[in-house]
């Protein structure tokens, strides 16, 4: 049963598709013979490589550091020889290639010492702490790899820390099997996290299809004996993972639309990532492994694995004995809010929660597209409570300031509207391009705006300058004239007025070629 | 290496489809379809043979003309779902050409003209009725009494009654004279007119246990109809709820005030198209109000309109009207009715 302070608009009950991958035990996946580390694997700006290539690395060494706040180092994911830095394809939306650090293991898999464990963290104040969690390469694990070390900066007066295990995506299943194997290092994460933000209250978000995972989870809250500690239980009803749709499910509160969580006093936190905090904390291991569902009626024996970052994917696939017959996409995320993979050589990143590989049961071909027949059943399912349909007529006819009006940047892309749609419109595919629309507009008129500033400030300018000379000359003449009949001083005031203006033409000149 | 197709993500897809709600509608349609048969024999199933072998057939040359790939739309089934439904507003023994020309109006001017399925303002079938009732106001308000109205009168059979709509020749025991030919919401405003009271009206013969005769029996069915959209989900209950409410509100209020002159809400309820209207016409989700609150602004205005006209008006039903005047509010009532979003300030 849910414990349900409030509750969310719209949504959808889904098939959940997760005991294809629950039913077999964690297992640790080979480590491969080459590691591909991309440099971009989280939200900001890329990691710059510290070493060169044929330099020996060990597991768990900085291969990149942070540049910029909002940044995360690499680590190894085993110990190797570095072959080179160069661009290789990566999971991205883009299907764009990005700088990697290639490593070729050498099997021995030595350990690097740089991190003490810091197991007297009560001791040390906040920042400390985020350091850590930064030096370590801590980045959101539920999907999003946001540098955990700024989320932890919001300031004091915090109400409480929110850990996200909804995890409410069909086939995804990581989350529910690290709490069943490991759930004292989410609760170890969960207290690391509340000394490091000074609070004293943490509530974990379950769902209640996971009653194995609740079970193990409340377990250890009790072994571990901490009552600022306290799991609650969420429909399992996506999106309920969502970060806005959980708080408001926990709480009962709604984040504001133009804000934060932290706005209303919650930090939300991926599971994963509090057990991530925990190992850097507690046991001085960087992030370089973690788990990853397999799964889908693509692959033949659908599992969880703990995965070093940087292994190919196929390894993956070949661990879980193979492609099926009718394996026919594959997707990094879940079936919902996952994106397409065009092929199986790119590497694991720290994003990567899960591997669907769909046959055309799971993903059906997506049927014709009739005309909207404003049934309104999309915006009775949208957790942000928006008018999909509206949205979309305004979208087809490029009509940007209604679709912003109606609140277009609320949209989650959840996709529950497409899903509900009887006329088969990609309504997600409709939003995602009016919100790159309405961006690239404003960012073209910012910039023309901008040119028009710089050209109008310059022509005022030069105006200026024509009135002053004119001004000046004026000026001169009339003193030319009370000169008089001395033809000498006429002279000199001739040749000394030809040669400043001959001096501030070139100056002139100078500033305009400088523009 | 292997390569992967592409998807985008959602990567599941909907399991409803246009074709699956206008089939559950019809599907709705069939209890009262029999039902309406039982009473006034069986010319509801001629009109509905007309009206949609014509629909059909003009939904098709209008998207051929307008270059839109034509199986596909036809398979949606609006055009059927819209020539049934203009069928069950007809009189039963109704000329196949009045059908006829009722269903093209429908389809092209109403539906396509505005550019088809999902753009129409109006609902096709209620445009299309109101062109009939206003051109041909005679044909349109001839009805046979319900059976058991009066031993001595058969229900035309089948044969006479394909006779009458193809060739416009009545059945030999039966004439518009003999039948008298008006409805019960008629009747009322007749005889009301004439100073007569509402019980004096409803003792008469055309007037049954709630409703009026055989009426009250086809609304019932109807009304079960558009419950089982309702637990399927085809339609929400906001649009009927708020229609009846918009009847039943006023006429309780008048017959309580005036029991003489005002016929009783059960009577409003079981006549005429309320029912059709609350469940079929303005549930029509293309021309009516979106968000749950638009809806029930919008079901309540039809009701509380079809009461007026019904009661005031220059005619004895008013479902038609009502629906096309609040068609004509649909924009108003999405442009202020918009939910508030997550995270927006209450």
């Amino acid at each position: 049963m849910a414990d349900r302070p409030g509750h969310f608009h719209g949504g959808l009950t889904l098939p959940a598709h997760k005991r294809q991958s629950t039913g077999s035990p964690l297992r640790t996946a080979a480590i491969p013979e080459v590691l591909i580390h991309p440099l971009s694997q989280h939200v900001g700006a890329p990691a710059e490589a510290i070493v060169e290539p044929g330099e020996k690395v060990l597991r768990g060494q900085p291969v990149a550091r942070a540049t910029g706040y909002v940044g995360s180092p690499v680590h190894a994911g085993s110990s190797g020889t570095v072959v080179e830095i160069a661009p290789r394809p990566v999971p991205h939306p883009s299907g764009l290639s990005a700088d990697c650090v290639v490593i070729r293991t050498d099997g021995e898999d030595r350990p690097f010492e740089g991190y003490d464990p810091l197991t007297n963290y009560r001791t040390l104040n906040a920042p400390a702490l985020r350091a850590r969690v930064r030096e370590c390469g801590i980045v959101g694990l539920g999907g999003a790899a946001f540098p955990t070390s700024v989320k932890l900066n919001v300031g004091v007066g915090l109400r409480s820390l929110i850990l996200n295990a909804a995890e409410c995506e069909p086939f995804i299943s990581c989350d529910d099997t690290l709490l069943r194997h490991r759930s004292e290092e989410v609760v170890l994460g969960a207290q690391v996290m509340l000394h490091a933000l000074e609070i004293r209250h943490c509530l974990i978000g379950i769902e209640d299809d996971k009653p194995e995972a609740r079970e193990a989870l409340t377990a250890a809250v009790a072994r571990i004996g901490d009552d600022r500690i306290e799991v609650l239980t969420v429909p399992a009803h996506y999106p309920s993972g969502g970060e806005r749709q959980l708080i408001q499910l926990l709480t009962g509160h709604e984040v504001p639309a133009q804000g934060i969580p932290a706005d209303i006093g919650y930090l939300c936190h991926n599971v994963g990532t509090a057990a991530a905090v925990a190992r850097a904390v507690l046991r001085g291991e960087p992030l370089i492994s973690r788990i990853v569902t397999v799964t889908g009626s693509g692959v033949s024996s659908p599992t969880n694995l703990e995965v070093r970052l940087g292994t190919p994917m196929a390894n993956l696939i070949d661990e879980c004995g193979g492609y099926t017959a009718n394996a026919r996409y594959l997707i990094m995320g879940g079936a919902m809010m996952g994106f397409p993979l065009e092929r199986d050589d790119l590497p694991v990143i720290k994003a990567t929660n899960c591997l669907l590989a769909a046959s055309e049961e799971d993903i059906r071909p997506r049927e014709e597209t009739l005309a909207c027949i404003r049934c309104g059943d999309c915006a009775s399912v949208c957790p942000a409570n928006l008018l999909p349909q509206q949205l979309q007529w305004y979208t087809r006819a490029n009509d940007f300031e209604q679709v912003e009006a109606l609140n277009l940047y609320d949209c989650i892309e959840c996709g529950c509207c497409d899903l509900v749609c009887p006329s088969h419109i990609p309504l997600t595919q409709y939003f995602r391009y009016a919100k790159t629309e309405i961006w690239s507009r404003k960012r073209e008129r910012e910039q023309s705006d901008h040119a028009r500033e710089r050209f109008e400030a310059r022509k005022s300018r030069l105006e200026e300058q024509a009135r002053a000379r004119q001004r000046r000359l004026a000026a001169k003449t009339r003193a030319l004239g009370k000169a008089g009949k001395d033809e000498a001083a006429r002279k000199a005031m001739i040749d000394e007025v030809m040669q400043r203006v001959r001096a501030k033409k070139k100056t002139d000149e100078d500033q305009d070629k400088g523009e | 290496m292997r390569s992967f197709g592409r998807t985008m993500p959602p990567h599941l897809r909907p399991a409803n489809s246009v074709t699956r709600v206008m089939g559950e509608v019809l599907l709705a349609l069939v209890p009262a379809t029999v039902a309406y048969v039982w009473y006034f024999g069986p010319g509801i199933l001629f009109n509905i043979a007309v009206a949609v072998g014509v629909a059909v057939a003009a939904e098709a040359s209008m998207l051929a003309a307008r270059g839109k790939p034509v199986a596909t739309h036809l398979s949606d089934l609006s055009a059927i779902v819209t020539a049934v439904l203009l069928a069950f507003a007809l009189p039963p023994l109704t000329p196949w050409w009045l059908t006829a020309t009722g269903t093209v109006f429908a389809i092209v001017f109403a539906k396509q003209l505005y550019g088809g399925l999902g753009y129409n303002p109006f609902n096709p079938a209620m445009a299309g009725y109101v062109v009939l009732l206003i051109s041909f106001p005679a044909e349109m308000t001839r009805w046979l009494p319900p059976s058991g109205f009066d031993l001595a009168l058969e229900q035309p059979d089948l044969l006479e009654t394909l006779r009458y709509g193809l060739t416009g020749q009545f059945p030999q025991n039966l004439s518009w004279d003999a039948v008298g030919g008006a409805t019960p919401l008629d009747q009322v405003k007749t005889q009301l007119g004439l100073a007569r009271t509402v019980d004096e009206i409803r003792s008469g013969p055309l007037y049954g246990d709630f409703g009026a005769k055989g009426w009250e029996w086809i609304n019932n069915y109807i009304a079960i109809g558009g419950l089982w959209l309702i637990y399927r989900k085809v339609i929400r209950w906001q649009i009927p709820v708020a229609m009846l409410a918009g009847v039943i509100l006023p006429a309780t209020l008048f017959y309580l005030l005036e029991p003489g002159s005002y016929p009783p809400p059960s009577f409003h309820l079981f006549s005429g198209a309320t029912m059709l209207g609350a469940f079929f016409i303005a549930t029509d989700p293309v021309s009516a109000a979106t968000s749950d609150r638009g809806r029930l602004i919008y079901g309540a205005g039809i009701g509380v309109l079809t009461y007026v006209i019904r009661t005031w008006g220059g005619y004895p039903d008013g479902v038609a009207f009502a629906v096309l005047l609040m068609n004509m509010a649909v924009p108003a009532i999405d442009r202020y009715t918009v939910p508030r979003a997550y995270g927006h300030g209450r």
